[in-house]
């Protein structure tokens, strides 16, 4: 068996298992789209979305309990932390913007293992703090009522997505082009125009080929040709040689950048923690909650991180498998990365517009 | 060449699936309500509203009266909830007032909410309003849904009493409540035989996930 047919097979699996997620996701939008709240519930039982739907809720509705709990008596919040931080593993795991923008970000960046989990804990950290200093300002300090909270948090939201939007934008602009460029210098390549040079083959192919550019573009210059094939020779090794190198994007401009990311995805508060601080103040014990908080943080940034490896592990295994099948495995690879940015772009957009409100917070109602 | 479309597909796959997987109707509630309702009746027989009264959960009281200005610390009378109770309504427009009528079968619309106002007791906000019909129904059953379909608010019945008739009730009709997804087969037998013997059987039918109240008037 060939090394292309293994590949090929290696992708079908691939391609198997995206199928698959697809339709269970789909199954599930469908499921929950036309319904109210009682066949959203564990009842229906429908999968592992709506087990953790189930749990998130059941976790989030129990921690007003454990925060009374916690005022009556000290030692009570040590399982208002535990909870806190299952509420946040589970939380993260359920729908929301940040999982999809780290992991489309780490794709299309080509970013580390090591990057992703600093960039899930990081951003997890800001979210938390973020609740943490809106309630500590807003209804402490200044006394402002939920509405006032709504109408901050609506305000940092579009900041945030205004920020997922241009990372998104700008990572469009740079893959697309390497994307592009790739694309280009393979078709070059199969077109035969550089056939020697890519197959390394005699003179016989060479020959072959500078002939059948000749006979294609009349007016096209021996020094021309020569250049084309130089180009191809790299499409077929990188494919991105006037794009920018993994390492330079993983360089100190690289952390620059995912600081934008990490400002980016936790800059808008979780609505819940906001809810949890605000009633953990009435109760008289505001720290408690801000404990609580930072807790919930932590259990979300290790699903975060969970996801991001899993982001990071499948672009390592479509890397692999591009680098198997030459000049056009780097078209590949450069498409996931493009798709991954227009990805990122498309969530910016829509949140920006409101199509993929991913949290509400209860302001008027 | 084959494997790299696959590898595309499989991408634009994945990216499609992430994108799916994040709809807003996945999202967790942030606010329970307790509802208990009391269909309204004119004086000759018909169904002309309802009206709901509906206790929040203590966490989202606490952050819905947070700031209000307030005469004794840990009450609030009904002048010093009013305007959050004037936000409240107008701003359950956009969502229908979570609260969906079929009289025989056919949508019954309502109008805009009246004799508005929020109680608090126990560190918890009662919303009290009633949903006026566009036009009074004299139905053989009528058939009130709570819900919100983004599941942000998770509505339950009140455990006693949800749904009760008013003053002007004529005397056969009854009031009942179910919960849709437990209509198995067998169930729905078993339904149709109590309601034949009992009509006015509720409790048996009720559990957690009960959103429907139905008014059946024969």
């Amino acid at each position: 068996m060939t090394v292309r047919s293994i590949a090929a097979r290696r992708s079908r699996i691939v391609l198997l298992i995206g199928i698959a997620v697809l339709a269970a996701a789909a199954i599930d939008a469908a499921h929950g789209q036309p319904f109210g709240m009682a066949r959203s519930s564990a009842a229906d039982g429908g999968g592992f979305a709506r087990w953790l739907l189930t749990k998130q809720a059941e976790f989030y509705r129990s921690l007003s309990g454990a925060i009374r709990a916690a005022k009556a008596d000290g030692s009570a919040a040590w399982g208002l932390m535990g909870l806190s931080f299952l509420y946040g593993v589970f939380h993260a795991a359920g729908p929301g913007h940040g999982k999809a923008v780290i992991s489309s970000y780490l794709v299309a960046n080509d970013e580390t293992w090591w990057r992703g989990v600093v960039l899930s804990f990081a951003s997890a950290l800001l979210q938390a703090l973020a609740a943490i200093l809106i309630v500590a300002i807003a209804a402490i300090l200044i006394g402002a009522t939920a509405a006032t909270m709504g109408s901050v948090v609506r305000w940092i939201e579009i900041v945030s997505y205004g920020l997922i939007t241009l990372i998104g934008l700008r990572l469009v602009w740079v893959k697309g082009g390497a994307f592009f460029r790739a694309l280009r210098w393979t078709i070059a390549a199969r077109d035969g125009a550089c056939a020697g040079t890519v197959h390394g083959a005699g003179d016989d192919h060479a020959h072959q080929g500078h002939a059948h550019h000749h006979h294609r573009h009349h007016h096209a210059s021996h020094h021309h040709a020569g250049g084309a094939c130089d180009h191809a020779d790299h499409a077929s090794a990188w494919g991105h040689a006037h794009g920018p190198e993994p390492a330079e994007l993983a360089g100190r401009g690289g952390w620059r950048r995912g600081l934008a990311a990490i400002v980016a995805v936790g800059l808008r508060p979780c609505s819940g923690a906001i809810i949890v601080l605000v009633f953990a103040l009435a109760q008289g014990i505001f720290l408690i909650g801000v404990g609580a908080t930072l807790v919930m943080g932590l259990g979300t940034a290790l699903t975060v991180t969970l996801i991001a490896t899993l982001a990071v592990a499948a672009r390592g295994l479509a890397g692999r498998l591009a680098a198997a099948q030459s000049g056009a495995g780097m078209v590949a690879l450069r498409g996931l990365e493009t798709a991954a940015a227009l990805a990122l772009l498309l969530f910016g957009v829509l949140l920006l517009f409101g199509y993929l409100a991913s949290e509400r917070l209860p302001g008027g109602f | 060449m084959r494997g790299v479309q696959w590898i595309i597909m499989a991408v634009v796959g994945t990216v499609l699936a992430s994108m799916l997987a994040s709809t807003p109707a996945a999202a967790h509630p942030h606010v329970w309500v307790t509802i208990r309702s009391q269909i309204l009746f004119s004086p000759d027989g018909a169904i002309v509203g309802v009206r709901h009264a509906w206790t929040f959960d203590d966490m989202f009281s606490a952050f819905a009266t947070q700031g209000l200005p307030q005469q004794t610390k840990g009450r609030f009378t009904r002048e010093e909830l009013a305007s959050l109770a004037e936000v409240n309504v107008t701003s359950l427009k956009e969502y229908a007032y979570f609260t969906f009528a079929k009289a025989d079968g056919k949508t019954a619309p309502f109008l805009d909410p009246k004799d508005y106002w929020l109680d608090y007791r126990d560190a918890m906000l009662t919303l009290n309003f009633t949903l006026p019909l566009k036009q009074p129904v004299k139905a053989k059953e009528l058939v009130l849904e709570v819900y919100d379909e983004t599941y942000f608010v998770a509505f339950e019945m009140a455990p006693k009493e949800p749904v009760t008739l008013g003053a002007d009730a004529p005397p056969a009709c009854r009031s009942m409540v179910r919960a849709p997804q437990e209509l198995t087969a067998e169930l729905s037998r078993r339904l149709s035989e109590i309601d034949a013997a009992t009509p006015n059987v509720d409790d048996k039918l009720d559990d957690s996930f009960a959103n429907r109240m139905i008014v059946t008037c024969p």
